[in-house]
């Protein structure tokens, strides 16, 4: 097992090494930059910025200068914002979060519920239904059905607030504050949460499937015990611990956004940071977002494999 | 006569009974899931529409009409005209004929790549599997949307005319896609070179060739159309999601996905529904459609996934 950890880590620096080089280039070979794209300056303005940034340098140069800042906890300034990179994140990352966490915890307990029923009653109406429900949440495009969403409940039927954290100019504090958030969420919350369902409940609903042809849930039920008993106590636990594999796939989604509804919904969220900051070619923040959800994929992918092993002792790392 | 050859002569019509009676098996299979039959109708219906629709058109020469703009549906055009008057219907079918094509072909792309680099690296294993896989798990580890809008700013800033641009997005797509694909196939082969019949090849003295091509990948495509056809599902998608934001193919060139473009603008958002509707609607039928066919696939073809 700890040989096993070391060599695991040593591989993940090494491919985190190494996305951090192809991250770094590709974003280098990105045409334009922050100073191209401001009109204002005059040529040689535009010279001595580019000097005092470090842009007239040679990529790898560049990317050494990167690497070593960002190895002392330094990874720049925005350069449209004027403030670190790391601060930034910070003050964008919780609103990613709370959108993320809450669809997260929603398409966990639905997925769980629908899967174990429609299980339950495979091939019933009620599972066909769920069937297709399931197609049909996996092959919505994420931004038309936001957008379909928004133009009925928020514009038409004017339910909901079409976009935003908190309504312009307010000045809500305490509970009024959490009401409006509260609003503000509900629409991009409901298209995650529809977005993660489909796989997910899909999941659930194989496993259960396969739990309730084993032969200790016959034994179980030949012991004479109660069918909700055989199916919560026997059946769903067993259903249920595979799942905490996807827990660490989960990892890079809960704290590194959405790209596409944050920008959508005009949430104020670390991916709609990223789409704003691409439009302006604000190079230390697109590599630092980057390289932060390379870092949480990776992480991601090993807590996955670790929990692999605690959820079934048979696997041997 | 050497001991392949003769073989082979003894072999060859048995196989190809085999072959053809499993084809119909499955076939047969496939037509009592009624869920995936229909999925598969309208995927034609779907093509069908968007190749041959245009040729019945009365708008097909997209002829700017000042005194047709952004007019809501009506009995002469069905589904509303755009702000230059151009029949919004024709549009989607002319749009559908690049997002289908962009979808199909990244597809192959993909699982061509996918297939021979899995392959190749499952075979042969060594230094060739840790290149590839290697390369595989850079192109995992680095978050894919970021990756395809980088992509996609390069070829604005290349100034790639706008009729390429879609060959270029099918490679994109395929770039971000086969690094999956690779690493399934490459399971598979693990398991597979290590069988019974792979020792019989080898005893055989086959080429490498032979034996990769004609006795390990055949094993695979059951497989590999399951994936490939839910591939085409996630790659109308994500051009879609690449031409909204304008990083994909561009307009003059329509697709669903910039004719869903419309939307970014305030007004056609909010009172000219009919411009961006319908192209959101056939990409959700379309890719519906392609994804229970593939389920139903899957259970004909690859009994032992589980749904």
């Amino acid at each position: 097992m700890s040989t096993y950890l070391t060599k695991r880590l040593l591989y993940m620096l090494i491919i985190l090494f190494a996305a951090s080089l192809l991250i770094f280039i590709l974003y280098a070979s990105t045409p334009g930059d922050f100073i191209t794209g401001n009109i204002k300056l005059t040529a040689e303005r535009k010279a001595e910025l580019r000097e005092i940034y470090g842009l007239n340098k040679p990529v790898l140069e560049r990317y050494g200068i990167w690497m070593n800042n960002a190895f002392h906890g330094d990874f720049g300034y925005s350069l449209a914002q004027q403030k670190p990179v790391l601060q930034l994140f910070n003050d964008y990352i919780w609103n990613s979060f709370l959108l993320a966490a809450v669809s997260t915890f929603l398409t966990w307990v639905i997925a769980v519920i629908v899967g174990v029923i429609s299980a339950y009653k495979q091939y019933s109406w009620f599972d066909t239904l769920v069937m297709v429900a399931i197609f049909a949440a996996m092959s919505l495009p994420s931004f038309f059905i936001g957008l379909f969403l928004i133009k009925i409940l928020a514009v038409d039927l004017k339910w909901l607030p079409p976009g935003g954290m908190i309504t312009t100019g307010s000045h809500a504090t305490g509970l009024a504050y959490l009401k409006e958030v509260v609003r503000h969420m509900a629409l991009p919350v409901v298209v995650m949460t529809l977005l993660g369902l489909g796989s997910l409940t899909r999941y659930f609903r194989s496993n259960m499937i396969d739990v309730l042809k084993q032969d200790y849930i016959r034994t179980a039920r030949a012991k004479g015990l109660k069918e909700r008993k055989v199916l919560f106590r026997h059946a769903l636990r067993n259903a249920l611990l595979p799942a905490i594999t996807l827990v660490g796939f989960e990892l890079p989604a809960l704290f590194g956004g959405s790209l596409i509804i944050e920008q959508i919904f005009n949430w104020p969220g670390i991916g709609q940071l990223y789409m704003k900051s691409f439009g302006l070619r604000d190079y230390p923040l697109l590599m630092g977002f980057t390289m932060f959800i390379a870092i949480l994929t990776v992480i991601g992918t090993l807590l996955s494999d670790i929990l692999y092993r605690v959820a079934d002792p048979r696997v041997r790392l | 006569m050497t001991v392949d050859s003769r073989l082979a002569g003894l072999r060859e019509p048995q196989v190809q009974r085999q072959k053809s009676s499993l084809f119909r098996q499955s076939l047969k299979r496939l037509m009592k899931n009624k869920l995936a039959v229909a999925g598969f109708g309208v995927v034609v219906f779907m093509f069908a529409l968007c190749f041959i629709g245009p040729f019945f058109s009365p708008y097909a020469d997209n002829k700017i009409n000042m005194a047709m703009m952004n007019k809501a549906p009506s009995l002469q055009h069905l589904l509303g005209t755009d702000a230059l008057g151009r029949d919004i219907l024709t549009r989607v079918m002319q749009a559908g004929r690049i997002s289908l094509t962009v979808g199909l072909a990244s597809m192959v792309l993909s699982v061509f790549i996918g297939a021979l680099l899995g392959a190749v690296a499952g075979y042969y294993r060594g230094i060739a599997d840790q290149i590839i896989m290697r390369i595989a798990d850079l192109l995992m580890t680095i978050p894919g949307l970021p990756l395809l809008f980088i992509f996609g700013a390069l070829l604005s800033e290349w100034k790639v005319p706008t009729d390429y641009r879609m060959y270029i997005v099918m490679l994109m797509l395929s770039i971000v896609n086969w690094p999956g694909l690779a690493r399934m196939v490459r399971g598979q082969m693990l398991s597979l070179r290590e069988r019974e019949f792979m020792q019989a090849a080898v005893v055989l003295g086959l080429r490498d060739s032979r034996k990769l091509f004609h006795h390990l990948l055949p094993n695979v495509v059951p497989l590999l159309i399951v994936m490939a056809t839910l591939n085409i599902g996630g790659a109308i998608l994500s051009e879609s999601v690449l031409s909204f934001f304008g990083l994909g193919v561009m307009p003059p060139t329509p697709t669903w996905g910039n004719m869903i473009d419309a939307a970014n603008n305030m007004i056609d958002f909010q009172d000219h529904p009919w411009l961006w509707i319908p192209p959101g609607l056939s990409i959700f039928a379309t890719v519906i459609a392609i994804n229970i066919f593939g389920d139903g696939l899957r259970d004909v073809l690859d009994p032992k996934q589980k749904r």
